[in-house]
């Protein structure tokens, strides 16, 4: 019954709070909105685009309880497959070729699966083609043989758009191409996806894979302990294969962008912090305002556990309204940002999907908690603040809670901000950076909780000063004797300063990182690839040699890149294959720090940043590749390498023809000779291409190469640099509303002032002053403390991450604009709002009550 | 002689301010119900301290405050609170009315904190609000009321919960002479028919004669006023 009578005078002040200042509450809400909207919106898009990406994996994969994959494109000997066959406890195997295939028509690349139909038609029936009756054909329609011709070949439905059964396909995989007549669909494969299957003996005698396998289907037989056979399947096989489970196919998906999903969901969360502060700004706010209102309820006997309670629920109010509210926008923008960027948000990671939106029920709650939670612990302090008020001192409204001659206590601050820093020198968890996250949070916290102490030292020294101009002198004055109104409007300025000068910071350093290797990568005057070149695809060395005869090449060196796969459960490996020795290897990739050389007899291999970084390769390590079987290499040094964010080792030309006899290349970078041009040797190379390649080069200058680059790193951080526009826009709507509703509260002031002679010019530029200062000082403490906070985005979350270091770049112009326009801001806000509270009549502003 | 205690009992009570000045000590007081007292003295005496002791807002040096046989020392905060919403009644110098609710929510506020069901208290705050002169008034706003209008609300807000004790804190201290007199006759009026026990602070010798006794508060404590 207490809490019935308590609960129904709380109704009435809450609501009273509300009809009295609702945009403060819409305010709150709307900063709860956003953040939960964001976080959900990122998660959803995240969520939806990989199980779209796992789905599309799974439906070129089959039904497979598991598989056995080659490590390179260039697939492992086929004798495995009887190997494995007649293992106990495997009751079919189904042997398949898997390429990448280019089709004539402008970016459509198909992947071509080579099965054995009888072994296909008992481990993956889902991938098996359906012969079809082409327009024309007799009455009988297609024959029984069409599975096993050689000419005949079935495509998804996502590959058969714009073409019919019975026309020919021209597919170009590894070098060849071959022409093949579409004999029917393959309808077990999902929606979108482009996809061919033709009968195995075709796909290895006219695409040229004879004797060599990219993968073996396994089916175990029934009653067989999947465990164990796992143990026996991995005995069984060489260097170059890897045994692939359901699990790790859907952990390499995960691993393939979880970083840079973790990273925009922890952009997002900013946004919802940011909101958290101005929750707490909000309610200080109108706490310090109630102050003798809750003294009265004291007074009346209202317990302080109740006026906890009520201002609790004022914020879990807010919470719930604002992530409600957050929840449905989430769900729209999701929507819009799937439709607009595609899976990956623009990130690149799942090509050019687009992925259809699953709203998870899990989720929605999860970030309504979050909000809730915001909300909660941005109402926590100045809840304690109502309940702790001595109702004896309040109910003479003697001003701000706090005396300005006490020290605010420091120490607080000091073991939040030492914890962030410990925080920051410990390792990833599970390859997320997640204590480089919890140091950002606790440096954000302890620099916030140290803005009182900071205020006042900043401030100490100018409130003696006795200024001639009156307007300034009080603003001093004011801000020095209401100490913890000014701490709560720094709260919002350092908090929305500090995380955009740290994000700034970071993303200048990363760019400006990128440009400088960029420019150190590309020093040649035109580079040359082939698209769509798998294994033997590209220059063979007769055409290698005629393009470099041409005329007008000084010089020109050719390479390759393919991939390996070392780790099920990861994305592949690059390996780059450039002459790193001799005259032609002056223009190689730059190693960080001192390269080694390698012992007599050892083949050397040059490993980048992140494959360093994700498989703990070292200089002067000995590490196993395989490559043309199981090969040991020196690692010999670590360079730097910002387009792959996976790995890449890089081999020497001579060393890996010698190890493979491979002698194909894919890409090439030309210096052009004195006096010639560029185009002038573009065309003069154009002329020398064999044919079957020359549809397929394209040229490109460095700096068309740079540009594009850098556009693809500005597209990927478009969401980035959105999320932080998002956040900033919050934390400077925290700040507007922080600075007008103190401006608000003090008509009572004004009038008085105004009763004292005070002008109202005075008045405004008095109000303006103290912005402006309030301004002045959050910039200067947020850029310290952005600052601090970019170094763990660069030295710790970046790596941990990414797996690449940068060098800090100061974005000095954008430092010096956003302390402009805080500044402006906190100032301009003062001055509307000064101007709003001076139109009360100034009688009338001095007799109420308050 | 009754068994019953008296509504309110101080013994031998002393009070600093922080620094170690002595307010007062040595004071001594018992009100049986419907006793109205004032308390005049100079300013910085103690008298809202007293009021503040009293009510159990504040913590005495040394000494005993009982209300209706309570001891107010052996209470916690929570208890002290409790005993506030029941017992006590406050009118306050600068009339605290929550700007935020209508007068009759603001009257009856100390009803709903006792548990009333939300209609039965309005209905009898509006009851309080005819008795001090505000009748039909009780949807209105402050802000839409004069300073005596006010006080009047504060005073149907003290006394709407029936408490034992009425504790008042220069009443009259905003009000001009004349809206004083007419607010102090509704005071007087309304605690002598609430038979409630009352404590008046005031400096004011007009606002003093309405009570039955005057007590000047002085560092040695209470000294009975003669010649009114």
């Amino acid at each position: 019954m207490a809490a019935k009578g308590a609960g129904l005078a709380a109704r009435w002040m809450i609501l009273g709070e509300w009809r009295a200042h609702p945009m403060r509450v819409v305010t709150a809400g709307v900063a709860i909105a956003i953040g939960v909207a964001l976080g959900l919106a990122v998660h959803l898009v995240n969520a939806s685009a990989l199980s779209e990406f796992s789905r599309a994996v799974s439906t070129v994969n089959g039904d497979a309880e598991l598989q056995v994959r080659s490590a390179a494109p260039a697939g492992f000997d086929e004798q495995l497959y009887p190997r494995l066959a007649r293992l106990p406890g495997v009751s079919a195997a189904s042997p398949v070729i898997e390429l990448k295939a280019t089709t004539g028509r402008a970016d459509e690349q198909i992947t071509v699966l080579g099965l054995d139909v009888l072994r296909a038609a008992a481990v993956t029936p889902s991938l098996l083609g359906r012969p079809v009756a082409a327009e024309g054909e007799g009455a009988h329609g297609p024959t029984n043989d069409a599975p096993f011709d050689e000419d005949a070949i079935f495509l998804s439905e996502g590959a058969l758009e714009g073409r019919a059964v019975g026309q020919v396909i021209v597919l170009t995989a590894g070098g060849r191409t071959a022409r093949f007549r579409i004999a029917g669909v393959a309808a077990g494969i999902g929606e979108g996806r482009k996809v061919a299957v033709l009968d195995i003996a075709a796909a290895q005698w006219r695409l040229g894979e004879i004797g060599r396998l990219q993968r073996i289907d396994l089916k175990l037989a029934e009653g067989a302990d999947e465990t164990r056979m796992r143990d026996v399947i991995a005995a069984a096989l060489p260097a170059d294969a890897q045994l692939v489970t359901r699990d790790s196919e859907a952990r390499r998906s995960d691993s393939l962008s979880r970083a840079y999903r973790v990273n925009l969901d922890m952009l997002a969360l900013m946004a919802l912090l940011t909101g958290g502060f101005l929750v707490y700004s909000a309610q200080s706010l109108s706490v310090a305002r109630r102050r003798p209102q809750f003294a009265l309820l004291r007074v009346l006997g209202v317990r302080r556990k109740a006026l906890l309670a009520q201002v609790l629920v004022e914020g879990i109010s807010v919470g719930l309204v604002g992530g409600l509210a957050g929840l449905t926008l989430g769900f729209g923008l999701a929507s819009g940002a799937l439709r607009l960027l595609g899976g990956d948000l623009g990130g690149g990671y799942f090509g050019d999907t687009r992925p259809e939106l699953v709203f998870s029920p899990l989720a929605g709650l999860v970030f309504l908690v979050l909000g809730l939670l915001t909300a909660i612990v941005g109402s926590l302090a100045p809840a304690r603040e109502a309940a702790r008020a001595q109702p004896a001192v309040a109910l003479k409204n003697a001003g701000d809670a706090v005396d300005p001659r006490v020290s605010p206590p420091i120490w607080p601050a000091v073991v939040l901000l030492v914890a962030g820093g410990a925080a920051a020198l410990a390792p990833a968890v599970g390859g997320i950076p997640l204590l480089g996250y919890a140091s950002m949070a606790l440096l954000l916290a302890g620099g916030v909780a140290a803005m009182p102490w900071i205020a006042r030292t900043l401030l100490g020294p100018v409130q003696h000063l006795s200024l001639r101009w009156a307007a300034v002198d009080l603003a001093f004055k004011r801000l020095w004797g209401a100490p913890s109104q000014a701490a709560v409007a720094l709260c919002g300025i350092v908090a929305s300063t500090s995380l955009m000068v740290a994000m700034a910071v970071m993303v200048s350093s990363f760019r400006g990182s990128v440009d400088d290797w960029l420019q150190q990568l590309l020093p040649a005057d035109l580079y040359m690839r082939v698209d769509g070149a798998g294994v033997g695809g590209g220059f063979d060395p007769k055409a290698q040699a005629a393009l470099a005869a041409t005329p007008g090449v000084a010089t020109i060196v050719f390479q390759k890149t393919t991939s390996l796969m070392l780790a099920a459960d990861q994305p592949p490996l690059a390996i780059v294959v450039r002459p790193m020795r001799g005259p032609e290897a002056a223009n190689r990739p730059p190693v960080i720090g001192r390269e080694l050389t390698p012992p007599p007899g050892q083949t050397p291999v040059w490993v980048s940043e992140p494959a360093a970084w994700l498989y703990g390769w070292k200089p002067g390590q000995q590490i196993v590749l395989p490559i043309a079987g199981a090969q040991p290499f020196f690692v010999v040094g670590v360079w730097r390498d910002y387009s792959r964010q996976h790995g890449a080792v890089t081999l020497d030309a001579a060393d890996y023809t010698r190890l493979t006899g491979d002698q194909w290349r894919t890409e090439a970078s030309v210096d052009v000779a004195e006096g010639r041009s560029s185009n002038e040797v573009m065309e003069a190379l154009r002329a020398k291409l064999p044919s079957d390649v020359a549809p397929r080069v394209t040229f490109a200058e460095p700096a068309t190469l740079r540009a594009f680059a850098l556009r693809i790193f500005d597209r990927s951080f478009a969401v980035t640099y959105g999320l932080e526009a998002i956040a900033i826009l919050v934390g400077l709507a925290g700040v507007a509303a922080t600075v007008s509703a103190q401006t608000l509260a003090r008509t009572k002031e004004f009038g008085m002032l105004r009763h004292l002679g005070v002008t109202q010019r005075q008045i405004v530029a008095m109000l303006v002053t103290e912005g402006a200062l309030l301004g002045a000082v959050g910039v200067v403490a947020g850029i310290g403390l952005g600052l601090v906070m970019s170094q763990v985005l660069i030295h710790v979350v970046n790596p941990q991450s990414f797996h690449w270091t940068m060098e800090t770049k100061l974005p000095w112009a954008l430092l010096a604009g956003v302390a402009v326009a805080l500044v402006a801001s906190a100032a301009g806000t003062a001055l509307l709002a000064g101007r709003r509270a001076l139109s009360a009549d100034a009688v009338r502003a001095v007799r109420e009550d308050w | 002689m009754s068994d019953t205690p008296p509504v309110l009992k101080i013994a031998a009570l002393k009070k600093s301010v922080p620094g170690g000045r002595v307010l007062f000590e040595n004071l001594n007081l018992e009100l049986q119900a419907g006793e109205f007292v004032a308390i005049m003295g100079e300013s910085g005496v103690g008298k809202s301290t007293f009021l503040n002791l009293i009510a159990g807002l504040d913590q005495a040096d040394a000494g005993a405050i009982a209300i209706d046989g309570v001891d107010l020392a052996g209470l916690n905060d929570d208890a002290r609170t409790l005993l506030r919403r029941d017992r006590i009644g406050f009118v306050f110098q600068a009339f605290h009315i929550l700007p935020h609710l209508t007068l009759g929510q603001n009257v009856a506020l100390p009803l709903v904190l006792q548990q009333a069901p939300g209609e039965e208290a309005l209905t009898k705050a509006r009851e309080m609000m005819e008795a001090v002169g505000l009748g039909g008034r009780a949807e209105d706003y402050p802000r839409q009321l004069s300073g005596g209008e006010l006080q009047r609300v504060a005073i149907a807000r003290a006394l709407v919960h029936r408490p034992g004790l009425l504790l008042a804190d220069e009443p009259t201290g905003n009000l001009d002479p004349e809206t004083a007199t007419r607010v102090l006759a509704v005071f007087a009026d309304q605690v002598r028919r609430s038979g409630a026990a009352a404590v008046l602070v005031t400096h004011s010798e007009v606002a003093a004669a309405v009570a039955d006794r005057t007590l000047t508060l002085a560092r040695s404590g209470l000294v009975e006023r003669h010649g009114r």
